[in-house]
Order: C-alpha cells, then structure tokens, then sequence
C-alpha cells in the first residue's frame, strides 16, 4: 500500500513517498518517514513488507556511514546503489529475505550530476529519470512519461510530483493523505512541505 | 521414460488420442480439413472431438482457461485492453487500442474494439470480445426498433440503460464486458459506463481495462471542458499510447473516433509504435526518450 515517487530535474533529485504506516485496515500512523537520509548527499525512500522496510534501511544507513568513517570519504551515489542492490540480491536468496522496495536519490558532487536509482526487493536495479514504487506507479508512470523534463527547475519538478500526487488522490481509492518530500542537490539533504 | 512408456500404455491421455485416431481411421489428417465430405461423428460408434496433438492435451488447454477464478466460466477470454472516452464542448472523443490476448499470447494486434452501433452511438469494448461484439450488435438491432416504433431515436441513456438490464438478467451466468455506450442525443453528448455486474454510470470521462490506470494518468491532467476538437483528439490519442507503452496486454494500434451532432466520424487508425518514434504526421514522437533527447540533468558549474 506503500506509494513512494522520485524524478530529477536540473542539478537536484525529489524523492516523496506517503506518511502512512497501516496495519490490516487501520491506519497506525499518519506521520511516519519512509524517506532515509544516507549521507549528506544520498537519499532511499523504502516501502515493503512491514518490519523488514525499517530494518534494511538502518542496517543500509549504519553500513554507508562506516564505509564513511573507514576511507573518510563517502560512497558515491552510483555506488551506494550498487552496494545496496547486492545487499537485497544475497538476501532474496537467504532463509529469510527482506521484502523491501526502493528509490535511492544522490547527487553526485564530483559530476555533478544528479541519480536516481530504481531498486526492488528481488535485487533489480535500474537508473531511471523518475520511478515510482507501490499502486501510485500505475498512474504515475504514464505521466511522467509526458511531463517529465530533466532540465526541469526545482519548483518545475514539484509541480510535477503534485501532478502525480494529485492523479493518485483522485483515482486510487487507498489514496494516502499525507506524503513527506526530500531533495538533495549541490548543497546536500533537506525536507520540504509541499 | 515416461514418453516410451506412454506410448504402449493402455491408459491416459496419449493412448486416448491414439484410439481416436484408428476410429477415425486417419494419421495426420483432421476431420476439419475433410469440410462438408465428412459423416462427422454421427458415423462412427463412439463419439470423439479434436484434441491437442502435444504431450499433455489437459496441461495445453489450462494454458487457456480461468477455472480457478470462476469455475463456472472456463474458457480464459481476451481481458487486456485499454479503451476510454470523454466529454468535451466539441462532443465526445473515443479512443480505443486494437490488441487481443489470451493469457500471455497475444492472439491479435488489429481487432475492433470500437463498435458502431448506429450512425449515432459508440460502443467500446473490453472484456469477453464475443460478449460486447454480440450483445452491442443486439443493442444495435433494438435501437433500430425503438426508432420505428416510435419514430424518434433512441437516447444514449435508454440505450445504455437497455444493455445494463440485459446484462444484468445475466448476472453471475460468466458474461465479461466493461463498455462505454457514447453518442449523441437530444440532450447533447453522453457517455454512459455500463458493465456485466450491472453497473451503469453517466459522466464525462471514463477509461476501462487493464491499461486504464496509464490512460488515466495522460488522460486526467489534460483534460478540460474547453478543449479543441484538434486537442481533445491528441489528448484521446496521446492516453491511449501511454496505455499501449506501459500496459503488456494493451497496444499495437489506436482507433479514434470523434462524435458530433451529426453523428460519430472515424478520425483514424494510428500504430503505437509509429507514435512513440515519430508522433502522428511526423510530428515528434510521444515517447520519453525522444521527447527529451539531448537534454541532461547534470549541472556543473559554468
């Protein structure tokens, strides 16, 4: 029931996924992050199975920021990526895998050029120009074939991510009301009210 | 092993086939291709029918059939389609794909799915292609009816509302169709949803089948009551290729058609990969990589 969106624009990547946190019919929590910030420059909007969601992501976190602390420098977005989809592919073929889906958004600082990084649960990775994860794909992804601009300004790009917000609210009958939205470009993570 | 043995058993299916094969005293030759020549069945003792010839008849035909979802309802129909339809100032714009499938095949890329009920009314299909082609071309035949009977046309909405009783008397018999009945009537353009669970609803923009989320997606954020009859075509066309890309079981070709006063024109047949690459007349094409070659999001500093 998860719905999380990313896209780029010029020098910046959006990454929102919904505030929801449901069990069986009954919303828990209106306010849940679903959005991690992995590094100053590195975002992973995460959705799936329940449980397993907060548990990658902290052990992806914890393992981004040692990788940090032993070579002083941090993994470059491209690399992350990589990193983290090996980590769901040795798991979907453990005992117990970890059902979790994702979006990973960065900037990198030596190209300077936005990624963003569509992953899932069975270990695909692909490098999209926006992706989407959960029921808000099916209406999503069609039009962000037609508005999306990569060359797209900042407020240029919110107004497509509320284009996509606004579809899934009027046709999705399990539309969530809230959604929290991250952007990383040049001068590293912030949140922003939309 | 198993095939060596199967060939000498006395029992299961390839026994079965061979049986029916001595009966009907031919190897390779089918009874199909004798034509009207043949006694059929009526001169044999023991009645047969045609059977897959492959290793496991059973295992082929489950391939096409949906007896887990509805056991009363076993043959698996056409189910992919993407159609839609919808109201502006100019009149009503319906926009249809043209691919069959059954299961993952695809069965055919240049079916109908628009039927033309009367020079006035639309319908769409999607669902069982026998029961919406069978039951509009009936609807047809009633509305002719009601014409003479009455010496005036039919309303979109009595028509419609005609086909939801008829399928409703139908409920729970396995009938598959989601239809929009459009037209143009005393009232004005109409579009009425009606499908065989019996739902029947009048709006001004509708979209059914499997790619129906896509469409939607294209479809709602450029809609407007106001649009011209040039950009509510290139809206209806420009949804259904979202459809037809993102949707397995939804493209090949779109049928477009446009219905005014003076009852619906057919625009045109466009093919969805010819309007991802070059647009139609050539005009740029609609898909994503080709909408925006040449651009990057990299941004270094100048």
């Amino acid at each position: 029931m998860d719905i999380s969106f990313a896209l780029t624009g010029k020098g910046f990547v959006i990454v929102a996924a919904d505030t929801t946190a449901a069990r069986s019919i009954v919303k828990m929590k209106l306010d849940e992050d679903k959005i991690k910030v992995l590094s100053p420059h590195l975002l992973m909007a995460f959705s799936g199975e329940p449980g397993d969601t907060v548990q990658f992501a902290e052990y992806v976190e914890r393992n981004i920021r040692l990788y940090q602390i032993r070579n002083t420098y941090a993994l470059r977005p491209s690399s992350a990526a990589s990193w983290i989809r090996r980590t769901l592919a040795d798991s979907i073929r453990s005992r117990k895998p970890y059902a979790v889906n994702l979006l990973v958004g960065g900037y990198d600082t030596s190209t300077h050029t936005p990624s963003l990084y569509w992953v899932d649960y069975l270990g695909t990775q692909a490098s999209v120009p926006f992706g989407a994860h959960g029921y808000g794909s099916y209406f999503a992804l069609s039009l962000l074939d037609r508005y999306h601009n990569p060359e797209a300004t900042l407020e240029e790009g919110l107004d497509t991510l509320r284009r996509c917000i606004d579809e899934v609210s009027k046709r999705l009958i399990v539309a969530p009301g809230k959604y929290k939205v991250k952007i990383v470009d040049k001068d590293g993570v912030r949140e922003i009210e939309l | 092993m198993n095939v060596f043995a199967s060939r000498f058993s006395a029992t299961g299916y390839a026994s079965e086939l061979r049986k029916a094969r001595e009966i009907s005293g031919d190897e390779d030759v089918s009874d199909v291709m004798w034509g009207s020549e043949g006694f059929g069945n009526l001169a044999k003792e023991i009645p047969t029918f045609a059977i897959p010839s492959v290793p496991d008849p059973a295992a082929f035909l489950r391939l096409h059939t949906d007896d887990h979802a509805d056991p009363s309802c076993r043959i698996k129909i056409k189910h992919g389609t993407t159609t839609l339809a919808f109201r502006y100032k100019g009149g009503v714009i319906v926009a249809v794909d043209s691919r069959a499938t059954a299961g993952s095949y695809v069965a055919s890329g240049t079916v109908k799915k628009v039927i033309e009920i009367n020079p006035y009314l639309l319908g769409t299909m999607a669902g069982g292609a026998a029961d919406c082609q069978y039951w509009e071309t009936f609807l047809g035949i009633e509305c002719r009816l009601h014409e003479l009977r009455n010496r005036e046309r039919i309303s979109v909405a009595a028509a419609s509302k005609f086909l939801s009783n008829l399928v409703y008397s139908y409920k729970g018999m396995g009938l598959s169709m989601g239809t929009m009945i459009c037209g143009w009537d005393k009232t004005g353009p109409t579009i009425f949803y009606v499908d065989s669970d019996g739902t029947r609803l009048k709006g001004d923009l509708f979209s059914v089948g499997s790619g129906s989320t896509f469409a939607y997606g294209v479809l709602d954020q450029g809609y407007h009551w106001d649009l011209t009859d040039e950009e509510a075509l290139e809206l209806g066309r420009r949804s259904i290729y979202a459809a037809g890309h993102r949707d397995a079981f939804s493209g090949n070709t779109i049928n477009l058609y446009h219905v005014q006063e003076d009852g619906w024109k057919f625009i045109g047949n466009y093919d969805v990969s010819e309007m991802h690459y070059n647009g139609p007349g050539g005009k740029g094409g609609y898909g994503y990589d080709i909408r925006v070659e040449g651009r990057t999001s990299a941004n270094p500093p100048s």
